[in-house]
């Protein structure tokens, strides 16, 4: 179990980390949300894995540690909210800049492809 | 248990709350006095913790829930000390905010008051995961004021601004699920009585989670790989936003203090200073930096934002130097460079609006309508910001020069701190010789300013006059809050193990 754990933080990682050095907003704004999940399953094992264990005495034979779950609804609500705050001025920059590139002006490669798409 | 403890979060919360409901949420003269007396109260209150924690370090509990599991709030003389530089801080940009003539949209104060709470938040905390909540907290409503008033300019900087930071939220709970799996505790002193006890193993794994946090603090106190977003950051922000935010890169520095000093500190066994090593070059390559910035600026704003950068690069060697024992200098350093940086930014504001079209680039215009009283201002600033005398720059500069013991050190610190006070003086002349001196015309420019905008500046300009005036007894509170850092990492330690003894003894 530890192993499938690690490999699926460590993709997950992996892809938000690629995502977010992308240079549209849309692309970072995924690639932020893929990376909090991954965070958030990184939380969740930091108590350690185990079978069957509840995070209340006397409920179970083995006992999970409540504190990373805990830690883990405050992460989920808090990058859930940041999320919701950059999908919303992603946007806004969207309308105020007239593209959705990260720094507000697109490079001029991507400008000829853009240009040469529109033409054929 | 005091609860005065708790104020300085929960009096921005509720006021700020307070200026959300109905009656309220459609007032902003309504909602600026509320701000005012909440402000004025905020510094009332850290005056008195102040007084306070002279006698003893406050511990509180919050709920009664014991440490290490449940919350606890910690006010010792480096908490205090911040705390009152915030309130100043605050009220001032806020006196200046509401002075504008173009009326703020609805949430400006609630924002500013949600952030105030964050930050003092974040200063007060003595839990690892709470500090990540505060952050948290303190960024939510920057986002908001930062990108306040809208516009091209703010929209761009915002963008890159939020994302950075949530990457950097990203690896401090990384961080946090490292050392926690380690530790098994998230309260620092707790935290600090464990690292000592770890296997090999642990060790290695401990270290990779407390350089991550480096990281994470390295990113918020703009470190020199990391800095990049703050001067458009800043730049891009009005006037009292940019100037509370002044004290948010010390929010950074205050918790590598915290961890670094605390959690991994001389006490730490194996792990005892992990950060030195790349907190030394980063933070001369820092300063190195900012001063350059500073001297390629086009304008004011942008000069005043690559100053914080080198008051940064200036602060972290201050943590490293003399092996740590040389930090009363920097936190002296670090009032006054709040202080001054933050009313630079307001005044850089004040010859904006003065000057009209050409706002504050360094470019000929013509005159502005009391370029008496506000050149005096900057002149007064740029003496304090570069550090010469008489002001506190020069006293903080000096007490530096004195904490580099070692030749090795002398070597490193004095010629990049002396050229960048050179390499600032030059660019602070620069601008107060275009903006004063390089004038075309005689027609004034620009609009008027106000009388509390003026009253704002003023305040946050006495500060370093009486620093210089009381440098002696500052200097003392800051060696007593610098030893503070260890002294009540063990005084928490000891009531942590009297309540495990007396939980024993009842069982």
């Amino acid at each position: 179990m530890e192993l499938i754990f690690a490999f699926c933080i460590g993709v997950l990682t992996c892809c938000g980390a690629y995502l977010c050095l992308r240079g549209s907003t849309f692309t970072v704004v995924i690639g932020l949300t893929l990376l909090s999940y991954a965070v958030n399953m990184f939380l969740f094992a930091s108590g350690r894995l185990a079978f069957n264990a509840a995070p209340i005495l006397g409920q179970s034979e083995s006992i999970a540690d409540p504190l990373p779950q805990a830690l883990v609804l405050t992460a989920i609500v808090i990058g859930f909210a940041m999320t919701a705050f950059a999908v919303i001025l992603s946007m806004r920059a969207r309308a105020d800049l007239g593209n959705d590139h990260v720094d507000g002006n697109p490079p001029a490669v991507e400008n000829e492809i853009r240009q040469k798409g529109r033409r054929l | 248990m005091n609860h005065l403890a708790i104020l300085p979060i929960l009096l921005p919360a509720l006021s700020g709350i307070l200026m959300l409901l109905p009656p309220l949420a459609t007032r902003p003269c309504a909602q600026r006095r509320i701000a005012w007396m909440g402000l004025a109260a905020l510094v009332v209150i850290s005056g008195v913790l102040i007084y306070l924690v002279e006698y003893e370090t406050q511990i509180y509990v919050l709920g009664d829930w014991q440490p290490p599991f449940g919350i606890m709030l910690l006010v010792d003389r480096l908490a205090a000390l911040l705390l009152a530089a915030t309130a100043v801080l605050a009220f001032c940009a806020c006196l200046y905010g509401e002075a504008r003539k173009d009326r703020p949209g609805h949430f400006f104060y609630p924002l500013f008051m949600f952030q105030i709470m964050g930050i003092n938040g974040a200063f007060l905390t003595g839990d690892i995961f709470n500090l990540f909540v505060f952050f948290e907290v303190l960024l939510i409503a920057s986002y908001a004021l930062l990108v306040h008033g809208g516009g091209k300019e703010k929209t761009r900087a915002g963008f890159q601004y939020v994302t950075l930071n949530l990457l950097g939220s990203a690896f401090f709970l990384i961080a946090l699920g490292t050392l926690y799996g380690t530790l098994g505790t998230l309260n620092m002193a707790d935290m600090a009585a464990k690292v000592t006890g770890l296997s090999p193993e642990e060790q290695a794994i401990a270290r990779a989670g407390g350089l991550l946090l480096l990281l994470v603090f390295g990113l918020k106190s703009a470190m020199l790989p990391l800095q990049f977003w703050l001067p458009q950051t800043y730049s891009a922000a009005s006037a009292p936003v940019a100037a509370l935010f002044a004290i948010m890169t010390k929010v950074g520095l205050y918790a590598i203090y915290r961890v670094f000093g605390g959690i991994f500190g001389s006490e730490a066994g194996a792990l005892a200073h992990i950060a030195t090593p790349w907190i030394w070059p980063l933070a001369i390559a820092t300063l190195v930096v900012g001063a350059c910035g500073a001297f390629a600026a086009p304008s004011l704003r942008l000069l005043t934002a690559n100053m914080v950068i080198a008051s940064v690069g200036t602060l972290l060697l201050t943590f490293v130097i003399n092996d740590g024992q040389s930090l009363s200098a920097g936190l002296f350093y670090l009032l006054h460079s709040t202080a001054v940086t933050g009313s630079l930014f307001l005044i850089a504001d004040q010859i904006r609006i003065q000057r009209g079209p050409a706002q504050d680039r360094f470019v000929i215009s013509r005159p502005m309508h009391k370029s008496g009283r506000t050149g005096s201002f900057f002149f007064i600033a740029a003496i304090a910001a570069i550090g010469l005398p008489p002001l506190s720059g020069f006293v903080a500069k000096a007490l530096f020069l004195q904490a580099a013991t070692r030749l090795d050190e002398q070597l490193w610190v004095w010629p990049v701190l002396l050229i960048s006070s050179l390499i600032a003086l030059v660019a602070f002349s620069r601008a107060g010789s275009s903006f004063f001196w390089h004038v075309a015309g005689k027609k004034k420019a620009g609009v008027k300013t106000r009388p509390a905008q003026v009253l704002a500046i003023s305040i946050l300009l006495t500060i370093p006059l009486l620093m210089t005036l009381f440098a002696d007894p500052i200097v003392t509170y800051s060696q007593r809050a610098a030893e503070d850092i260890k002294n009540s990492t063990v005084i928490i330690q000891q009531r942590l193990e009297n309540d495990r003894r007396t939980a024993h003894a009842v069982r």
